[in-house]
């Protein structure tokens, strides 16, 4: 296929500045769910039609793209949003985090520290915070604009009274810049320490029509109680392939007879590190 | 002495019919008013004018608020009637599932109010909700049981916990005591009697339930066709009525 069959990464031009408009008034308004009119992609929702609109907002011909699906490079979602803009926007491909311009996630966020000139896309199925909690949209909307947010503890109390402690263990709900409370994708709680980041964190929600951001070094505080402060947890293991003990972990089931083996849910950083030891060992 | 609340020619209209039409009065601290009247009197209209969940047509809604003094709510910005809504003001409704967030345990739903006006220590929203269960009879060991599995005059008075707990200056109550068999309405009325008096609120009780402003109630007030007919002390309006409603709806309670 000749990629001029194509406008450069799928979307047409109109809708690519329709797209960066919303992403210009979410990075101007950090943790704001702005609109937008998110069109039909060819893949399903729920498979990140929001994410790629905005990484194809976002790409240039130049960019280095990474598409990471659960922390994994090599899971169906990642291979096949990463061939959709090998194919429509001719753009590089790299699995290294370090390389990447544009990076797509869903629900993680790279061990590797990212930079100043990189961008995160998030995919988002919910939003919206208060959802679960206030069914009603003009409600939610107006407890946003006048910052109620008495509700998101209602329901950390809940988990404390439940379970002993907060049981949320994703999709854990922040207050961005000291304002708006933001759900940051289904992301494991131990990945919301790294949302102050020094790269730009674009969310894209393609079924639910909204774009948010979080402009690099913006603080993002994990709501919590006094006495039952945030806790990143992560399963008490190290990797079993790389030995890595700071990492977040994939438990996985290896045969009928109970056995499990704990390892990076970053399939980039766990390698690197095990080519790393390779290299010291030889 | 300044009025908690004061009314002026409150006008509600739908359309072209009235829900409820120049209502005026005064409300002073520690008082408690009746609204009684048939359905569709405009009881409930009025109530909810009065709590900022309807717009009126027409009218003022002076509140005495703790800062600044008099305000007229109907003007008030969002933020500022919502803040109202949930510290100097509570809303009793009818049916306690309005009232009450159903999949929330009680506990939860008592320190809601305290934890949107910005409590974060759940130790303290944990003994405060304890408290206000123990003030509304439900015993300790059910704070994490959630209001479904309350029987409905349980449901009732924990929405009355949850009310108290921001220790509230005005009550509206819309008929607290309905779809309640009638001993359960005695202990209920005897516990909201005990508390209004306890904690000096004022509160405004609307209800078609004569019994109920009987026991409650300093001051009566009653509406038909959305107009207020008769005003009173409620043992004077009850015992001696003047307009012929009033002295029709007196005489229509049954007798046991």
């Amino acid at each position: 296929m000749n990629t001029s069959d194509y406008n450069f990464a799928y979307l047409d031009e109109q809708t690519k500045r329709m797209i960066r408009r919303a992403i210009l008034k979410g990075v101007a308004v950090p943790g704001y769910q702005v609109p937008f009119a998110s069109r039909e992609m060819p893949m399903p929702y729920g498979w990140g039609t929001g994410g790629v609109q905005v990484s194809a907002a976002c790409l240039t011909p130049e960019d280095t793209m990474k598409v990471i699906d659960q922390g994994a490079d090599d899971t169906t979602n990642a291979v096949s949003i990463r061939k959709f803009f090998e194919k429509t926007a001719n753009v590089a491909v790299t699995e290294r985090t370090e390389e990447a311009t544009v990076i797509q996630t869903r629900h993680r966020i790279p061990e590797t520290l990212l930079a100043e000139d990189q961008i995160l896309v998030y995919q988002v199925p919910i939003p919206e915070p208060l959802r679960f909690l206030e069914p009603r949209e003009t409600e939610t909307r107006k407890m946003h604009a006048l910052e109620e947010y008495g509700l998101m503890h209602v329901k950390l109390y809940e988990d404390i009274a439940q379970h002993g402690e907060i049981a949320t263990a994703y999709a854990y709900p922040v207050t961005v810049s000291d304002r708006y409370v933001m759900d940051p994708s289904p992301i494991p709680k131990f990945d919301n320490p790294k949302l102050e980041s020094a790269a730009i964190q674009l969310f894209g929600a393609g079924r639910e029509q909204r774009i948010y951001a979080v402009p690099p070094y913006t603080k993002v505080v994990s709501l919590d109680f006094e006495d039952y402060p945030f806790d990143p947890s992560k399963a008490p293991h190290a990797c079993a392939l790389c030995g890595a003990d700071h990492t977040y972990l994939d438990e996985v089931i290896t045969d009928d007879a109970g056995g499990r083996m704990f390892v990076c849910s970053d399939t980039d950083y766990c390698a690197q590190r095990r080519a790393e030891q390779q290299g010291t060992a030889a | 002495m300044t009025p908690l609340l004061e009314v002026r020619d409150l006008t509600k209209r739908y359309g072209g019919r009235i829900g409820c039409a120049d209502v005026s009065f005064a409300l002073h601290p520690g008082e408690v008013l009746g609204i009684v009247g048939e359905s569709g009197s405009g009881k409930s209209t009025l109530l909810n004018c009065l709590a900022g969940q309807l717009e009126p047509d027409a009218g003022e809604v002076l509140f005495d608020t703790r800062t600044d003094g008099p305000r007229d709510v109907l003007t008030m910005s969002d933020p500022e009637r919502r803040m109202l809504g949930r510290t100097d003001w509570a809303f009793v409704h009818q049916n306690p599932r309005d009232g009450l967030r159903m999949r929330v345990s009680a506990g939860g739903n008592v320190g809601e109010r305290l934890m949107a006006v910005g409590a974060r220590h759940y130790g303290d929203i944990r003994s405060d909700a304890l408290h206000w269960l123990g003030q509304v009879e439900i015993p300790d060991d059910r704070i994490d049981d959630r209001p479904a599995a309350f029987s409905g005059g349980m449901q009732q008075r924990l929405q009355i916990a949850r009310n108290l707990v921001s220790g509230p200056r005005l009550v509206f109550m819309d008929e607290p005591t309905g779809g309640l068999d009638v001993s359960v309405q005695a202990r209920l009325l005897d516990l909201i009697r005990g508390l209004v008096r306890r904690m000096g609120l004022s509160a405004i009780v609307v209800t078609h339930d004569l019994a109920v402003v009987r026991l409650l109630a300093d001051r009566l007030m009653v509406m038909k066709d959305g107009h207020v007919i008769e005003t009173g002390l409620t043992d004077q309006v009850l015992d001696d009525p003047q307009a012929p409603y009033t002295q029709l709806l007196v005489s229509s309670v049954l007798q046991v």
